[in-house]
């Protein structure tokens, strides 16, 4: 029944907060799903849609009101005792991620999660230093307090903590925000790098579409508690209008194309970042293919 | 979840009791008080139970919040009973085992004791219930201003209250946000031994504080910065104002309490 390629999938997963009373609020409804393995995967939506309820079933941090969510075929409900081997299996970084830094040290902070996995004290040491150098902190901040880093830092040092249990997947929620406009590209390349180097799959929840277009292979839409849909990155930029009846948006360089086509400029479809973008330009250029004006 | 704790728990409708004035509704939960502590007659109880029910309807809380509010302390009663039952030895004996006995006077006392402390609950909680936390503290300061002729500081206790009320369900929800980043990364908060699981808390705790003392700061910077410089001087976006039905409810409440004193000469 399994297909081999995915390896998490939910059947009707709903799930509504504070049932029985007037605050009730459906915040994921019966979502079918089926994530691939080795993927990088884009969660978009509007504010309040339901992307982190929806990320907070996937490692068993919330039990679904319906529905079900299965992991490598398995329901991770069926045995309660073997919820915590799938948080080590899934996972999840919060959003604003460096205020649950408690450790002395980076270094054992970091060391917190794959310490909890029962790993040798050997595994745990190469696990921290590769995933420091992953993730762009220097050795000698390992040994500095985490409430002593700047911002940027304190992020990836909590991004670390749960990279380090090398999970199959990795969840994370909003991971840039707040960072600067070069910090936030600079994660961003080190996550996707993560990604390529354990072959994992990784889930992007993100504000910006340009984020979205540049670095995801898949994007999962959420609308309104609902999934709107799950495709491949430019077979879902391709959907605009649906998109922007949700209140999302296409990235802006494709907006630009868009209307540079109407224009009449033979521009190639699906350009979704600045780079595609440039080549496509440069090359109708060369072509000498201004023509149209 | 852990949200899930009623404190200062607040319904949100619309009712008669809602909208009545939360300073006659703070004098008339300390006058009902008083009832249930006039007398050792169930008749007073009886009353008591009369004005709850009265109050209840009012307010359009529904029955099952009523319940929720009894529920914590049912244990509690539990042991008091059982307390009374074994240690009273007044009246007739009505059960004896090697040395404890169970008498008339016991049972009495037991079950008098149970009936008020529920009805206790009920009608406070049906003060949180229907008053928001923030008028109640409005409702507090305004009934506590006559101190400051005596240089209480009546306005910046109602500040800190108010504050506090205002931030407990934003560490509630903050120490769940911990919580679930901590066991995610694989803690373990609900088994083991004790010094384990109190070595469990430091990853919350330790995040908690810290959060804490950050939104102290913030907070203090933001009222320095929108010039707050105590009450001297401040007026109110709300002001509370009675109405002829809080004057109504006050009679009503007083009448009770009129009733409670003659049952008590009566009796
Ligand atoms: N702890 C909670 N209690 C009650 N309602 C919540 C809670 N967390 C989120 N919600 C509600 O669920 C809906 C989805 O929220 P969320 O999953 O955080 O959306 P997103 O991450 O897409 O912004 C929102 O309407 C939000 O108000
Ligand atoms: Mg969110």
């Amino acid at each position: 029944m399994v297909k081999p390629l995915s390896i998490l999938e939910t059947e009707e997963l709903t799930y509504t907060y504070s049932t029985g009373t007037p605050f009730e609020k459906t915040a994921v409804d019966h979502v079918n799903l089926k994530i691939e393995k080795n993927c990088m995967v884009g969660v978009i939506g509007h504010t309040g849609s339901g992307k982190s309820t929806l990320m907070q079933h996937f490692n068993g941090l919330l039990r679904p009101t319906s529905g079900r969510v299965l992991l490598d075929g398995e329901d991770i409900w069926a045995d309660k005792k073997k919820l915590r081997d799938v948080r080590f299996r899934v996972g999840l970084v919060f959003q604003y991620p460096e205020y649950q830094l408690f450790e002395e040290t980076v270094w054992k902070d970091i060391a917190f999660g794959p310490k909890n996995m029962g790993l040798s004290d050997a595994e745990i040491r190469t696990r921290v230093l590769e995933t420091a150098e992953m993730i762009g902190l220097e050795e000698e901040l390992l040994e500095r307090s985490p409430f002593a880093l700047s911002g940027g830092q304190k992020r990836r040092a909590a991004i670390a903590g749960v990279m380090a249990m090398r999970p199959e997947i990795l969840i994370l929620d909003e991971p840039c925000a707040g960072l600067d406009p070069k910090g936030r590209n600079h994660l961003l390349r080190q996550i996707c790098d993560y990604q390529k180097k354990t072959k994992s799959t990784v889930m992007l929840v993100s504000h910006s579409m340009e984020d979205a277009a540049a670095y995801t292979e898949k994007l999962l839409v959420m609308n309104q508690a609902k999934l709107f849909c799950y495709d491949d990155t430019p077979a879902v930029f391709r959907r605009t209008e649906e998109l922007c009846s949700m209140g999302l948006r296409i990235p802006q360089i494709a907006g630009v194309m868009h209307t540079l086509r109407q224009k009449g400029y033979d521009l190639p479809e699906d350009i979704y970042t600045v780079e595609q973008a440039r080549d496509a330009v440069l090359s109708l250029l060369r072509k000498g293919g201004g023509a149209a004006c | 979840m852990l949200k899930d704790i009623t404190l200062g728990q607040y319904f949100p409708i619309d009712s008669v009791l809602h909208r009545m004035d939360p300073r006659f509704k703070i004098i008339e939960t300390m006058l009902f008080i008083v009832l249930l502590f006039m007398g050792s007659s169930f008749w007073i109880l009886a009353l008591g139970a009369v004005f709850v029910l009265l109050a209840r309807q009012l307010s359009n809380i529904p029955m099952k919040m009523i319940w929720k509010s009894v529920k914590p302390i049912l244990h509690i009663l539990a042991v008091t009973a059982v307390l009374n039952l074994l240690f009273i030895d007044d009246g007739d004996v009505l059960f004896q085992w090697k040395l404890l006995k169970v008498t008339e006077g016991g049972i009495t006392t037991s079950l008098f004791m149970m009936i008020r402390i529920v009805l206790l609950i009920i009608g406070s909680s049906l003060l949180t219930y229907t008053t928001s936390p923030i008028l109640l503290t409005d409702a507090i300061e305004s009934l506590l201003s006559p101190l400051k002729r005596v240089k209480f500081p009546v306005h910046e206790m109602a500040m800190m209250m108010s504050i506090a009320l205002r931030f407990i369900p934003t560490l509630l929800e903050e120490t769940d946000k911990i919580m679930s980043a901590q066991k995610a990364r694989g803690a373990t908060l609900d088994n083991g031994k004790l010094t384990e699981r109190a070595k469990a808390l430091i990853p919350i705790l330790i995040p908690l504080f810290v959060s804490a003392f950050r939104r102290a700061e913030e907070l203090a910077t933001a009222m320095e910065c929108r010039c707050y410089r105590g009450g001297e001087g401040r007026t109110r976006l709300r002001t509370l104002k009675a109405a002829p039905r809080d004057y109504i409810g006050f009679a009503v409440c007083l009448l009770f309490l009129a009733a409670a004193a003659v049952l008590n000469i009566l009796l």
